[in-house]
């Protein structure tokens, strides 16, 4: 096996200080990613870590087919949540796979708290503490990849983590941007890195990965870069991109509109993917390593107002998810609205999803009266009003006055300061993903250990019992949603994007273990599996969640979905029956 | 007939790094350390990307750099001696397009030999092997 992998790289930002140690067994049992990454936090965090403290660890890992194989395209960051005060975990893209492992490490773990606001560069040699004072309070993370771009060498063998003003301010869903486009978007891994006054974090290499079996290798790779290219399976995001599913969600009223108070446009909803393709798509790129190119950027051309004949023309990411929480949840029908509200949520750095779900419960809120033009400051929040929305995020990310400061920490403390809780969508602290689809939806978002929609992909079982015109019992879909969620940490300790979930099934992995040298059949991939999410949910037991106590916002059974009105001890016996099978 | 890679449409790069992986592949392995293209952005993702690699020059000036005669114009691009070589770095400094890379495992420069394999892994249409006009 690749020495490479096996090396940790530990920072100290608290001494400026940092040491390599390798640790074999850590990855022979863990594989590497979440699976990794879950052990240095059970070991580094201290039960009770004020996330904020300079104890609370940020850990990065890579797997053993990071940068070998097609999609090993993610890096999984794994630190208490200042969102939730629990697990943090997330998933990115971009090129920080490929330069954590060809700068000669698995893993990357942050700990302490600097002095003065830094930015590090991360090499084969080690690391370089650089003063970013002059870098602290921009008003774009763009900028901050600009500046430092120019700075630092490695151009094309790097990947340039950043933080904006929300994570400077500690917003507690603040994220960390990566290459621009590609984010760990929830749980405020942002907010973190502000909390130790790490601006960036830019890892270069380019050392070469030695495999057990050459031939095989190359065979491997051929095989599965062909399966990715052909098949069907990539279509949707090649193509359309994740907005594919506008149109479908909305066909079906599973699409969250106004804070869930509805579940559909009456006509073609005007964030369809195929309408922003049409209109907007001005560029796609990749993740490194990835033939499939699902990133897509609109070409948002403005004119300047004071000016004739001035244009600027800004590229801005768009992807099913921002569009529910940016677009749909906010009621919006204006694309270039949108657009522009995104621009400045990244500009920010902020999870666009906890965003957007916080805009539409003050929308909510402020139109029943239980927050007036008092709290925020003269501004009035309507359905779809995208310049009032563009001033709101900045004073959450600079968190002006009383309500933004609230509103800077999610929709569960704004409504425990305002009231509104039965519209308060959040799921254990994390607001709610775009998908009303069934019971199988919301029990991912409950039950998950990110509380996000990719943990267990619950939507997708919602979808297909509804083509099949059937309903699963409480029990079965927590028993589909456990082994889905089991076998998801298998994926992400290696670390691959989900997205490739269908190229690569556990004797596919199995057999990308062996060209690299490691054992794994199928049935040990399967134990590992459950075994990674069990220790999971121990830390998240440790640090005192109980399924049990999780609140179940009432809109979301008010709100029909497809399957009809959701019955809340319907979802509270999914819920028991999951704890039995995680309590294993 | 001789065939030559050629960066056709470097527009439609959306540094997936496809080439420069299967690159390191010829030796059986990943990484990027003996890669003989690369991609890097114009100066942010949103503005697009350069491919560097040799582009088999008629006159190439890496040959004439070479002070022990140690790369010789082959029928297309060059080939470099490795045990003649000694290191000198002085082909990386002659290209104009810094398609000269090199293997500091080894002190010896990596230069494209025009097999095509990584065209062959380009989803996009950047990249193609194509058949080079007589003359």
């Amino acid at each position: 096996m690749d020495r490479g992998l096996t090396r940790v790289l530990f920072v100290d930002l608290s001494r400026h200080a940092f040491r390599v140690e390798e640790q074999p067994d850590l990855f022979q049992n863990g594989l590497g990613g979440i699976g990794v990454a879950v052990e240095l936090l059970r070991e580094l965090c201290p039960q009770g870590t004020d996330p904020f403290s300079p104890e609370n660890p940020v850990i990065l890992a890579v797997g053993p087919l990071s940068a070998l194989f097609p999609l090993a395209s993610k890096t999984v960051a794994a630190f208490k949540s200042p969102h939730t005060g629990n697990l943090g975990e997330s998933h990115c893209g971009g090129r920080t796979a490929l330069a954590i492992r060809l700068a000669g490490y698995g893993a990357i773990v942050i700990t302490g708290k600097s002095e003065i606001p830094v930015y590090l560069v991360v090499d084969e040699k080690g690391v370089h503490f650089r003063d970013a004072r002059a870098l602290w309070g921009l008003s774009s993370s763009f900028t901050v990849g600009r500046i430092i771009r120019e700075r630092e060498g490695g151009s094309g063998l790097r990947s340039i983590l950043r933080i904006g003003q929300a994570g400077e301010n500690l917003v507690s869903y603040a994220n960390v941007v990566a290459e621009s486009y590609r984010h760990f978007g929830r749980l405020g891994l942002g907010a973190v890195f502000g909390s130790k006054r790490l601006k960036a974090l830019v890892i270069m290499g380019r050392r070469r990965i030695p495999v057990a079996d050459k031939p095989g290798y190359s065979r491997l790779y051929r095989e599965l870069h062909e399966k990715a290219v052909r098949s069907e399976l990539f279509k949707k995001y090649h193509d359309l991109g994740t907005p594919q599913n506008v149109r479908p969600l909305n066909a079906i009223g599973a699409l969250p509109v106004k804070n869930l108070k509805e579940t559909r446009y009456p006509g073609d909803p005007p964030f369809a993917g195929e309408t922003m393709a049409e209109r907007y798509l001005g560029r796609r790129l990749a993740c490194a390593g990835c033939p499939v190119a699902c990133i897509h950027l609109a070409a948002l051309r403005e004119p300047y107002p004071d000016e004739p004949f001035f244009y600027k023309t800004t590229f801005v990411s768009y992807d099913y998810e921002p569009i529910y929480s940016l677009g749909t949840m906010l009621g919006g029908e204006d694309p270039e609205g949108y657009l522009k509200l995104m621009d400045e949520v990244e500009h920010l750095a902020l999870d666009a999803m906890t965003c957007g779900v916080v805009l539409a419960w003050a929308t909510e809120a402020f139109e029943r009266g239980l927050i007036t033009e008092r709290d925020t400051g003269g501004l009035v929040p309507r359905w779809g009003d995208y310049d009032v929305y563009i001033e709101m995020v900045r004073r959450i990310a600079q968190r002006r006055g009383e309500l933004y400061d609230v509103l800077a920490r999610g929709v569960e403390e704004a409504a425990k300061r305002y009231g509104g809780e039965e519209f308060a969508l959040a799921f254990g602290g994390n607001e709610m993903p775009g998908y009303h689809t069934g019971p199988g939806a919301h029990l991912t978002f409950l039950s998950g250990a990110r509380h996000s929609h990719l943990d267990s992909a619950g939507y997708a079982v919602d979808q297909a019992c509804l083509k099949e015109g059937r309903r699963l019992s409480p029990q079965e879909l927590a028993r589909a949603l456990f082994s889905e969620e089991a076998r998801r940490q298998v994926l992400s300790s290696l670390v691959l994007c989900f997205f490739a979930r269908g190229l690569y099934d556990l004797e596919t992995i199995s057999n990308c273990l062996k060209v690299v040298g490691l054992d794994w059949d199928q049935e040990s991939l399967e134990e590992f599996g459950k075994e990674t999410l069990r220790r999971k949910y121990a830390f998240k037991v440790r640090e005192g969640f109980d399924l049990k106590e999780l609140r179940i916002p009432r809109r979301i059974t008010e709100t029909p979905t497809p399957f009809g009105r959701l019955e809340e001890v319907e979802l509270r016996s999914a819920l028991e029956e999951m704890g039995r099978l995680l309590a294993g | 007939m001789a065939k030559r890679l050629a960066v056709v449409d470097v527009e439609r790069c959306v540094d997936c790094l496809l080439c420069a992986l299967a690159c390191s592949r010829r030796f059986g392995e990943g990484g990027l350390a003996r890669s003989a293209i690369h991609v890097r952005s114009v100066g942010g993702m949103e503005r697009g990307f350069v491919v560097v690699v040799c582009r088999a020059c008629e006159d190439p000036p890496c040959a004439d750099a070479c002070p022990v005669g140690a790369i010789q114009k082959a029928e297309v691009g060059v080939r470099v001696d490795l045990q003649r070589c000694i290191g000198c770095r002085m082909c990386v400094a002659a290209c104009p397009i810094g398609a000269v890379f090199w293997d500091e495992e080894r002190e010896k420069p990596v230069i494209c030999v025009h097999c095509g394999l990584c065209a062959s892994f380009c989803p996009h249409g950047v990249l193609a092997f194509e058949e080079v006009a007589d003359g």
